[in-house]
């Protein structure tokens, strides 16, 4: 359980520090504090017990199928981490409070940087890579709102964004990774992944995985090729950098290579990977260390350079060397941390952080001198100091690799050459800040900083004094049980002392630190070289990189959709042939092995006249009126085919959409221009007919191929079952409503919300009104004509005793509610038809919206109803009743189902059509002419 | 019989799409509906054409058609009208809104190439 509460507290204390307010400042300082000093105690407890070799572990099932466990544990290696989080991070709030100005929002930066610290927390503390990865993410996401936190200004902005593309990028990277881990494994979990390092250099995707993992790691901390994003991320307010770009996020990378250590090393791959990125890494980050000219860009490039050594050492399948990275991991928070917070001191006290600038601050702030000094002593190796220890400890492993074979000598010689641009890098940051004459063009006089703004470096000072003075006693024990966290076998026995007697590492750090002070001496023919170089800002490189790529996505959205509709329903059409032709070239011939039925001559006729009308309709287009005509013929033509084929249901229902369609058309063209301009050029014109024809041709083909072989249809099963299950003879009808209930549910719902959407299209409708038709003739003045009234009138009983009989028998004969309900909407039209919008609103005085959307109430009700009876949705149940005079009734839940149709299509059609009636009455025009 | 069927589906199916890759909104609505037309008679064929087929199931009856389409091809007569409302209407309010029934909500075919 206190597992939980270190990663825990600090996500509470994210949300402390809100409650407090900006301007009381203590207040939300140690409201922030309170939190993670809580968690550091109850690890400080917990401390003894993982020395003595006890791992505490927790897990709780969350996403079982996923084989993500909220899995905790706290081992060696956690437990180092977890010191350092919440050590430094403690020592960060304090610095913290002092370095942010008045107008910095105090509360939200404390809220951030909790937010970060829960998820590093996370990630050492994870006992699931699939956990890890979700906290790894999160530190991407934290760290990217706070190097963006002064988010007024563009430097920070686009860091940030550089961060978050690089690391977020990596991290997609890690999470492939594992999924490879995991397959091969057949686990997520922590414990079982680690224990399965045969299973996993034996499997073939051990390289991939590898390599995705390492990509992970190498961008969080920013390995070459991906160190770019980090002297960026320096925009950061420094509390950020000290914390997060030094000593904890960009060492999550080198953790995870520590973690994973029992499981993916050992092998050549990794030997030669991740040693020699590290190796490149050291020196390619010390180099620009000692020639950039920003006190936090040098810092920036050492951190570099100090995480690409931990990086070698872990690479160098040697438990010793394991465990001097993780020694140096300690170090170097410890000194890093330090000399980041005393960056930020001057650059708060001077206003700059340009070394240029900056002189012989010492007679100004004499304790941060001395504590910039001793840290930058570490960081150079210089003996009696924590610094000192790993790197040597580095300098002797490096001796005895076996990397490059008979090359390996060159090892150790890139690595002096690393540590001597060490020490030079570190004496240029102290002797040209601190010492070597007067300040000049400082934009303030500089002071010493307030010493609750010292004391934090003060302590770190104290630290690595403390560990350079003392090793064994301070940090033998959690160094040994950290390394056998990350080692499959026991650490090896630990001796940390400052003196080994005359050896050689004792001789590479003595060259390391007299070659240090040469190379700082004659610094200035370096930096005359360096000049020759074109400099290169990766961040304009980044940022042309971002915007090459918006502006080639750009190209594609504007090539692919210009917004002409015309455009998107060529591409539609020309994949739809090239899918659909393709399969048809696949078979070998057109014609199946069906026999052909026999065409008689009225079915010829039928054929000819559909085409005949088809044709019409296209060719006749320009002249709407006529156009819409020959569609009607094609409608009926299409009602004549369904009743010839033995569909008696569809043959009704084409019928009566065919009447609603064309008053629908007729209504709108009377809002539309009658006629259609001539405007498509001849090229078009070639183009489309092509296309149709191309596109009738494969349709055609198609449809003679399938009609021409046998089918093996599931319809079967429909007709077998119809009357027993679904209690009805009608087996189309009993399909719409039982079998296949859930569909019909489906498409009544979308006829609702299309009536439903029609409504609010036409309200408020700017409508262009003629008075007069195409040719100038103005619309008959007559009232509505006298006969279609009287017969409409006596009609409509009729009508509605018909729909009702069709609704009733639907079940069992062709009917049913969707027949039912497009003729009573049929009816209802006609008598707005023959009398007029304002007769029939009188009389007709209901709403249509209700109508269709309790028919859709009523279907789902009768759906849910099914449940209440421990069956499935939309189970129906049928059963026979007598009814006196009427005699034996079957009746079926079906019924009610589609009683919700009947409803549903009466209120959908006569919202669309009384609605788009209603308009023409309104405002009918007078006789204005049409404005268009 | 089969090949009539099928041609008078190609021909349907030609003469929808010609008209829906027309510029103005009306003819494009006419060629929607003509084409779904096509697109109905060609999934109600995929039952198969059955001449004298028995709507219902009774005892005496010989051969069925098959309900499967038919009953897709129903629903679709009914979605195909909402549809053709739909668009239809939203063409009204285009030309109340932009002042012209042309797709593109111009008058020209290509418009954002022609505009810069």
């Amino acid at each position: 359980m206190s597992l939980l509460l270190i990663v825990l507290l600090p996500l509470l204390g994210s949300l402390l520090p809100l409650l407090s307010s900006n301007q009381r400042r203590h207040q939300c300082a140690l409201l922030t504090a309170a939190m993670p000093l809580i968690a550091l105690l109850v690890t400080l407890r917990e401390t003894p017990g993982v020395l003595a070799g006890e791992v505490p572990r927790l897990a709780f099932s969350w996403v079982p199928a996923l084989g993500l466990d909220l899995a905790l544990r706290l081992d060696g290696l956690s437990l180092l981490f977890v010191l350092l989080i919440l050590g430094i991070g403690l020592l960060i709030i304090l610095y913290a409070r002092h370095y942010l100005a008045e107008a910095d929002n105090m509360p939200r930066f404390y809220a951030y940087l909790m937010l970060f610290m829960t998820s590093m927390l996370g990630i050492v503390m994870a006992d699931n890579l699939i956990l890890l990865w979700m906290f790894w993410e999160l530190t991407s996401l934290s760290s990217f709102l706070l190097i963006g936190f002064w988010s007024h200004q563009s430097a920070p902005r686009k860091g940030a964004r550089m961060a978050l593309a690089v690391t977020g990028m990596g991290g997609l990277a890690l999470l492939a990774g594992f999924i490879l881990i995991g397959q091969i494994v057949g686990s997520f979990d922590m414990q079982t992944v680690l224990d399965s390092r045969d299973v996993i250099l034996a499997d073939p995707r051990y390289l991939p995985a590898l390599l995705l993992v390492l990509l992970g790691a190498f961008t969080k901390s920013a390995q070459f090729p991906f160190q770019f994003w980090l002297p960026q991320a320096m925009a950061a307010p420094t509390p950020v950098s000290a914390f997060l770009h030094s000593a904890t996020m960009v060492k999550a990378g080198v953790f995870l290579l520590a973690r994973l250590h029992p499981a993916l090393a050992g092998s050549q791959e990794w030997l030669y990977l991740v040693s020699l990125t590290g190796l490149v890494t050291m020196l390619f980050g010390a180099y620009f260390a000692l020639i950039k000219l920003d006190l936090k860009a040098i810092l920036a490039y050492s951190t570099v350079s100090h995480l690409g050594l931990i990086t070698m050492l872990f690479g160098l399948n040697s438990q010793m060397a394991v465990v001097a990275g993780l020694f140096h991991i300690l170090n170097h928070a410890t000194f890093k941390a330090a000399l980041f917070m005393t960056a930020g001191i001057v650059d708060h006290e001077c206003g700059t952080r340009d070394i240029r600038k900056l002189k012989g601050l010492w007679r100004y702030m004499p304790m941060t001198t001395a504590l910039a000094t001793i840290t930058a002593a570490s960081m150079a190796g210089f003996p009696l100091l924590n610094g000192f220890l790993s790197k040597e400890m580095m300098l002797a492993e490096t001796l005895e690799t076996p990397l490059l074979g008979g090359l390996a000598w060159l090892i150790p010689v890139l690595a002096t050459i690393g540590s001597i641009l060490a020490a030079a890098y570190s004496l240029r940051y102290v002797r040209n800040t601190f010492f070597d004459g007067k300040p000049r063009e400082l934009e303030k006089t500089p002071h010493e900083a307030s010493f609750p703004m010292r004391l934090p470096v003060l302590v770190l000072a104290i630290v690595c004094i403390i560990i350079g003075l003392f090793p064994a006693f301070s940090a033998t024990g959690i160094l040994t049980t950290a390394a056998d966290a990350a080692l499959t076998m026991p650490a090896p026995e630990l001796h940390l002392s400052i003196w080994h007697g005359f050896n050689l590492p004792l001789l590479m750090s003595a060259i390391a630190l007299i070659g240090g002070f040469m190379v700082y001496v004659l610094r200035q023919h370096l930096f005359t070289f360096h000049r020759q170089f074109p400099s290169r800002n990766s961040l304009a490189i980044f940022e042309g990189a971002v915007q090459r790529l918006v502006r080639f996505t750009q190209w594609g959205i504007d090539t692919l959709e210009n917004g002409s509709l015309q455009r998107y329903m060529l591409w539609v059409v020309i994949s739809a042939l090239a899918v659909s032709g393709m399969s048809l070239m696949g078979i070998e011939t057109l014609k199946g092995e069906l026999a052909v039925q026999k065409a008689d001559p009225l079915l010829i006729v039928g054929a000819a006249i559909t085409c005949f009308a088809g044709l019409a309709t296209a060719f006749l287009h320009r002249r709407r009126l006529i156009s819409l005509i020959m569609l009607s013929v094609v409608g009926l033509m299409a009602s004549l085919a369904f009743a010839r084929f033995s569909a008696p249901d569809l043959a009704l229902t084409q019928l009566a959409v065919e009447v609603v369609t064309v008053i629908l058309l007729m209504l709108a063209l009377f809002f539309l221009p009658q006629k259609t301009p001539k405007e498509s050029s001849a090229s078009r014109i070639v183009r489309d007919v092509l296309l149709a024809a191309g596109f009738g041709g494969v349709v055609a083909s198609l449809n003679y191929a399938l009609l021409t072989r046998p089918l093996n249809s599931i319809s079967d099963y429909f007709l077998e079952h119809s009357v027993s299950g679904g209690g009805g003879h009608n087996v189309v009808n009993v399909i719409l409503v039982d079998f296949r209930g859930f569909d019909t549910l489906g498409e009544i719902t979308v006829l609702c919300i299309a009536g439903i959407g029609i409504y609010k299209l036409l309200s408020r409708l700017r409508l262009f009104m003629p008075s007069s038709d195409s040719e100038g003739r103005p619309w008959s003045p007559d009232r509505y004509p006298m006969i279609l009234a009287s017969v409409s009138q006596s009609l409509l009983p009729m009508a509605l005793l018909v729909s009702v009989f069709i609704f009733l028998r639907g079940h069992n004969a062709p009917g049913g509610g969707f027949i039912a309900g497009l003729v009573t909407a049929v009816a209802l039209i006609l008598m707005y038809i023959a009398h007029g919008v304002e007769w029939a609103q009188q009389r007709l005085s209901f709403q249509y919206q209700p109508i269709a959307v309790s028919g859709v109430a009523i279907a789902t009700l009768t759906g849910v109803g099914s449940w209440a009876f421990g069956y499935p949705f939309l189970t129906s149940a049928f059963g026979h009743f007598h009814i006196p005079l009427i005699g034996d009734v079957e009746l079926a839940t079906a019924m009610l189902f589609d009683l919700g149709v009947y409803l549903t299509v009466v209120g959908a059609t006569l919202m669309i059509l009384a609605n788009l009636g209603k308009v023409t009455t309104s405002h009918r025009p007078s006789k204005q002419k049409e404005k268009a | 019989m089969e090949a009539l069927f099928a041609t008078t589906t190609g021909i349907l199916a030609a003469s929808g799409l010609y008209l829906a890759l027309r510029g103005r909104t009306f003819p494009v609505v006419v060629g929607l509906t003509l084409l779904s037309y096509a697109v109905n008679l060609f999934l109600f064929s995929t039952g198969g054409l059955t001449t004298d087929g028995a709507a219902v199931i009774s005892d005496g009856a010989g051969q069925y058609a098959d309900p499967l389409p038919q009953a897709l091809v129903l629903t679709a007569i009914v979605i195909g009208f909402a549809m053709t409302a739909f668009s239809v209407i939203l063409a009204m309010r285009v030309r109340g809104d932009v002042g012209s029934d042309h797709v593109n909500g111009n008058r020209v075919d290509e418009p954002r190439e022609d505009k810069s």
